[in-house]
């Protein structure tokens, strides 16, 4: 039982961790800028595929330091040349830019590399197992990844409170008019900022690539999840999407690995259910189960009790 | 958005008094739904099952825009009712079979009555917010009905789904729905009445409040009416209709799976209405039936088809936010003026250099995805007629000089086209 | 842009003209997933067909006919599929390959059967050449469904023989799909090893979402846990691949007993910790005869590479007995080949194979092997191969059935 706990709070904190890198950037993202980047997870996926061609040309720590720069850049031009140009028009039409953008990025990663998964195995160097616990191993690359995690942390967290640049940040999330009207360039802290969130999402998408499988649905099975994050974490709390993050990261792991069900319950209770009875199956589903549809209830309920979010100084 | 206020009451005023206008053009557009079937070319099985995905769609892309486009809501989980609607009619079709006395062809009911029970339950919780609240709560329901269909296998059928026989029914008044042909009539007479429907549900005074709604809560409030109401109200219609739809789609298909509430399912429906013209009651048909074909017999010519179609999306997203219906309701001012030659002469010279740039880009990303995706067919890649080497460095190279040169040009002649407007627009004016 | 693109605009709606066009070739639609997280196999799959499709064809087709393979990505995903039968069938498919998802072919054979009935003179077959949920032979039989793939059960009493036999084996935990089949694998599991070793405990009967899963590490803690020494997994593609990885990164040491251990990409992942732990069952591996087919060897030419490592030796079964079959009819009427196919006996390099006629199920000889070192011929480039610990025969492997079909008059 105790095996079974303490791995399983490993596991859910390096999943927790996993997903704080990715909404990391788009906190920061849809925080200052209100942009829904449906293509955040898409740049994701991207930093995994530069990844795994960058390190079958230069090797895996050349990668890890070029394939975020890349996917900066292309934060940078996505901003630039097309998001800019559908700010005027309001919200919607942003979104509906990036989830267009989605579409097309997943179709290019295809047209690149192919429908099948890339073999985007985990290097040699980081393979090999960092300690024992209750006889699993726990493997260095793990290690590496809650390491970065936690840089990524304390760089956002200094650089928002502790720069110049950070306290421009900060102010524009909340008077982006008054801050443009004090001389500050906005749209360049815009630029900056979507650049530096896709940098994120694509030094994430290094490490993940090779946790999970570098394929062209990579986007999509990841991407609504970091949806909740940042709005069960709050908007332009980074705490908020830290504490989110392992919330949901942890909760699904250990969701997984309990077996018991509504009807247990009622056993336990001594009440018996017959299978005849209306709701038997409903209640005869395992907590394991339903484990994927907690994150959702989590960001249904919160959007309509708190749509603050747990952290958030905004509302959505 | 105001767009479509005002082209709502351009249609009012002129067609208020023009009733009889309005029955010829429904009763034209009844007797070519008639004659389609038949017509060659979609004389086939094939031609019959593309009209009806077509019908279906349109429906379901309609429905959405009584969120959208009329009522400024944003969803990102609408599969959610045209699926739990597809469920519900399912699993009556199941019980048909079984023995209980309804024709198949009134199975839509269900699916409408199951899509609003749900759009009643759903839009109670999540009217009180419009804008990005709304659209995530929507993509959050989305998810969550999508991970509760794999846990309630008696009632969504887990990843085998539900099936149902449309032919096995105690009471038919005739009409055994086997073939394709009777499929299409059935689902198409259902298309008309509810596309009559939601365009009379348009006109009534709440279907005008969601416009108002839309265009401005604040001053709706002050009207007197209550903003998350009409929310709910307009919720519950489009839920209605989508259900509906998904009835038409178990008929269809015979079968619902958990896809039908799924999140490509709502991204769909979302670029029809966009591309359609979000902002235009007949955008959404447009854009329903445009999507349908393209999906259907692209995908047959290029395994490249969603990256056209999500460039084509963004395309109009930059470039035409106001849908195919925009763009071709914009040249009605001078419709009937000279200028419209000149008009479409500046378009005919833009079209070369456009073409150009097409299939250089075109023949680029074949070149690539055959690459990429499907190397044991080998190098050679047909296209247009002839036969290229993806291999060799020529067929990159003249790609890039024709996407590159061709949109250079391209470029050069917005210039003409615009001229040839002002001229245009002003003989419309005098 | 293809060729076929001029006609379609110079006529305007020239589907129509596609379906209309007579042709002299016999379409075979293949509706697999090409696109997702079966990606792997059905693509290799679909590889491994139009390879025994050309075999025909460049030996002058059959009955003067040529065969065409038509290709449609279903996603494993039912509903896809039903839509992607519709297009087949529009587009003039006379017979349905399909073999990825046992859900996908519990909804293929039904949707065959509806347009079978609705439409006489122009049925369609659907040969099913991996989907192994008995029920498809069993309470869902019916005459145009024909199964070259042992099903589950059969697979799982070839399993449990092997495993009655090892008397190191103790704590069993099952892991399989949510699904059909993977329902089929833990039922079929629990009611043999009660049979052959009632002293094995099953410690563990896991259900999880269907190529959903991108970790697998709770699972693999929760195996832990429960102290198990062998893990019985029905996993194929991903789902396989993935949890390998996962119970390897883990440091797990338990046998692993599969139908999919062959799964492209899974040797890789378990590499050195996969040597004499890692079994699977199947109707062949590269070391079940001493030099490896000839058919093989020219595969792995036209198509070199780790990930298009020869796998499917049920497929070139398959159309032997197609085209033996066609031959024997003198026809390609799917009717009347179906009419020759059933009960037909056949001599193949591992020995001769039945099409049993009361329930169209292909009985063929079954390997279980384990990966080891020494293999002549090794696996995906890791120097790691399989070796055969017991071969069933054909014969033997056949078990009872509820088939009772219409047969066409």
């Amino acid at each position: 039982m105790l095996e079974l706990v303490t791995v399983s709070l490993l596991n859910g904190i390096v999943y927790g961790l996993l997903l704080f890198m990715l909404s990391s950037g788009l906190t920061l993202i849809f925080s200052m800028m209100g942009v829904l980047n449906f293509a955040h997870a898409s740049v994701f996926m991207v930093g995994a595929y530069f990844s795994y061609q960058l390190g079958r040309w230069v090797g895996f720590w050349p990668a890890l330091v070029i394939a975020p720069l890349l996917c900066g850049l292309i934060g940078m031009a996505i901003e630039r040349y097309g998001l800019s140009r559908v700010h005027s028009r309001g919200h919607v039409a942003e979104i509906l830019f990036t989830f267009g953008l989605a579409y097309v990025i997943e179709e290019l990663v295809t047209m690149g590399w192919g429908r099948n998964a890339v073999a985007n195995n985990v290097p040699a160097a980081i393979d090999f197992p960092l300690f024992h616990v209750f006889g699993s191993t726990f493997p260095a690359y793990k290690g590496l990844m809650m390491a970065i995690s936690v840089a990524i942390f304390a760089f956002l967290y200094i650089a928002l409170k502790k720069t110049r640049i950070g306290l421009v940040i900060q102010a524009a999330l909340t008077h982006p008019k008054m801050v443009s009207a004090l001389g500050h360039d906005v749209p360049g802290v815009f630029v900056l900022v979507f650049a530096v969130g896709s940098g994120l999402a694509g030094l994430a998408g290094v490490i993940g690539g090779f946790m999970l499988l570098t394929q062209p649905t990579l986007a999509h099975a990841i991407g609504p999840i970091v949806f909740v994050v940042v709005v069960v974490g709050g908007l332009g709390s980074l705490a908020g999407a830290l504490i989110a993050s392992m919330l949901i990261g942890i909760v699904q792991t250990f969701a997984v690995a309990i077996d018991y069900s509504l009807l247990d319950l009622f056993r336990a209770a001594g009440i018996a259910v017959s299978r005849a009875s209306p709701f038997y199956e409903v209640m005869a589903i395992k907590v394991a189960t339903a484990a994927p549809i907690v994150p959702y209830l989590l960001l249904v309920l919160m959007l309509i009790l708190r749509p603050r979010g747990l952290l958030g100084r905004r509302e959505v | 958005m105001t767009n479509g206020v005002a082209a709502a009451a351009k249609l009012t005023a002129s067609e208020a008094p023009n009733w009889r206008r309005e029955r010829r053009l429904l009763a034209i557009a009844v007797a070519v739904l008639v004659v389609l079937p038949h017509v060659p070319g979609l004389n086939t099985d094939f031609g019959r099952s593309l009209l009806t995905q077509m019908g279906i769609a349109v429906v379901f892309a309609l429905s959405f825009n009584q969120l959208y486009g009329q009522t400024g809501l944003l969803s990102f989980g609408h599969a959610v009712y045209f699926g739990l609607g597809g469920y519900a009619a399912i699993h009556v079709m199941r019980a048909i079979n079984h023995g209980f006395p309804m024709p198949v062809f009134l199975v839509p009911l269900a699916g409408a009555a199951g899509g609003l029970l749900a759009g009643l339950l759903f839009g109670a919780l999540t009217t009180r917010r419009a804008g990005t609240v709304f659209a995530l709560i929507s993509l959050g329901v989305g998810e969550l009905v999508y991970a509760a269909a794999f846990m309630l296998p008696s009632v969504f059928g887990g990843e085998e789904g539900i099936t149902a026989s449309r032919t096995r029914a105690p009471v038919d008044f005739g009409v055994n729905m086997g073939s394709q042909l009777d499929v299409y009539y059935a689902v198409m007479a259902w298309v008309v009445v509810a596309v009559l429907a939601m365009y009379a549900f348009t006109r009534t005074p709440v279907g005008r409040m969601c416009n108002a709604v839309r265009d401005n809560p604040e001053r709706a409030e002050f009207v007197g009416y209550s903003t998350p109401r009409v929310r709910f109200v307009a919720f519950a219609v489009a839920a209605l209709f989508a259900g509906l739809a998904g009835g038409l789609h178990a008929i269809n298909y015979e079968i619902v799976g958990a896809e039908a509430v799924g999140a490509p399912r709502s991204g769909t429906v979302l670029i029809m209405a966009y591309i359609g013209g979000a902002s235009y009651f007949s955008g959404p048909i447009l854009g329903a039936v445009a999507i349908t074909w393209l999906s259907s017999s692209l995908s047959e010519y290029t395994s490249a088809w969603l990256l056209y179609l999500g460039i084509f999306f963004i395309g109009m997203i930059l470039f035409a936010p106001s849908g195919l219906a925009g763009l071709l309701l914009m040249h009605r001012p001078i419709v009937r003026t000279r200028g419209m030659r000149c008009v479409l002469a500046a378009y005919a010279v833009a079209l070369i250099p456009l073409v150009v740039t097409a299939t250089g880009a075109v023949l680029a990303i074949e070149m690539a995805y055959r690459l990429a995706t499907q190397p044991e067919l080998g190098t050679r890649v047909r296209f247009v007629g002839t036969t290229v080497d993806a291999a060799s460095p020529a067929p990159w190279i003249a790609a890039a000089v024709a996407l590159l040169g061709g949109f250079a040009l391209f470029r050069a002649t917005w210039r003409v086209v615009a001229s040839a407007w002002d001229r245009a627009l002003a003989q419309a004016k005098a | 842009m293809s060729g076929r693109a001029r006609r379609m605009v110079a006529l305007g709606f020239a589907i129509g003209c596609l379906a209309a066009s007579a042709s002299a070739d016999i379409k075979i639609a293949f509706i697999d997933p090409l696109s997702g997280g079966g990606a792997a196999t059905g693509i290799l799959a679909q590889k491994t067909h139009q390879f025994y499709i050309d075999g025909i064809n460049a030996a002058g087709g059959l009955n003067g006919e040529k065969l065409v393979l038509l290709s449609y990505d279903n996603k494993v995903n039912p509903q896809e599929s039903l839509i992607q039968l519709k297009r087949a069938l529009d587009e003039g498919a006379r017979y349905v390959v399909q073999g990825n998802g046992s859900g996908v072919a519990l909804a293929l054979t039904d949707a065959v059967q509806k347009y079978n009935e609705r439409n006489p003179g122009k049925e369609v077959v659907y040969l099913n050449y991996a989907a192994v949920d008995p029920a498809l032979t069993n309470e869902k039989c019916n005459f145009w469904h024909f199964r070259f793939d042992a099903d589950a059960d059969m697979k799982m009493a070839a399993l449990t023989d092997v495993i009655a036999r090892d008397t190191r084996i103790k704590r069993v935990y099952l892991i399989n799909q949510d699904y059909s089949f993977g329902k089929a694998v833990a039922a079929a599991a629990t009611k043999m090893l009660a049979e052959k070793r009632p002293d094995i405990k099953i410690v563990g009967d896991e259900l999880h979402p269907l190529q959903k899963v991108n970790d697998f590490s709770p699972y693999v803690a929760k195996i832990k846990a429960a102290g198990a020494d062998t893990v019985i997994t029905g996993n194929w593609s991903n789902d396989m691949v993935l949890l390998i990885k996962a119970g390897k990164d883990a440091g797990m040491k338990v046998d692993w007993e599969t139908y999919y251990g062959g799964s492209p990409g899974a040797v890789t992942a378990i590499g050195e910790a996969g040597v004499d732990t890692l079994k699977q069952v199947s109707e062949w591996h590269r070391n079940a005869t001493p030099e490896l087919d000839a058919s093989v060897l020219a595969f792995s030419a036209r198509y070199p590479g780790a990930e298009n490592e020869y796998s499917y030796w049920r497929a070139k079964t398959m159309w032997e007995m197609f085209a033996a079959a066609a031959r024997k009819a003198q026809s390609n009427e799917p009717v009347k080949v179906a009419r020759a196919m059933e009960g037909m006996k056949m001599p193949t390099a591992l020995g001769e194979v039945e099409m049993r006629a009361d329930n169209h199920q292909l009985l063929q000889p079954l390997y279980v092997s384990t990966l080891s070192r020494n293999a002549k011929y090794d696996s995906e480039g890791t120097g790691l191969g399989w070796k055969t610990d017991a071969k069933v025969e054909a014969k033997a492997t056949a078990l009872p059935t509820t088939c009772k079909m219409d047969r066409p008059k």
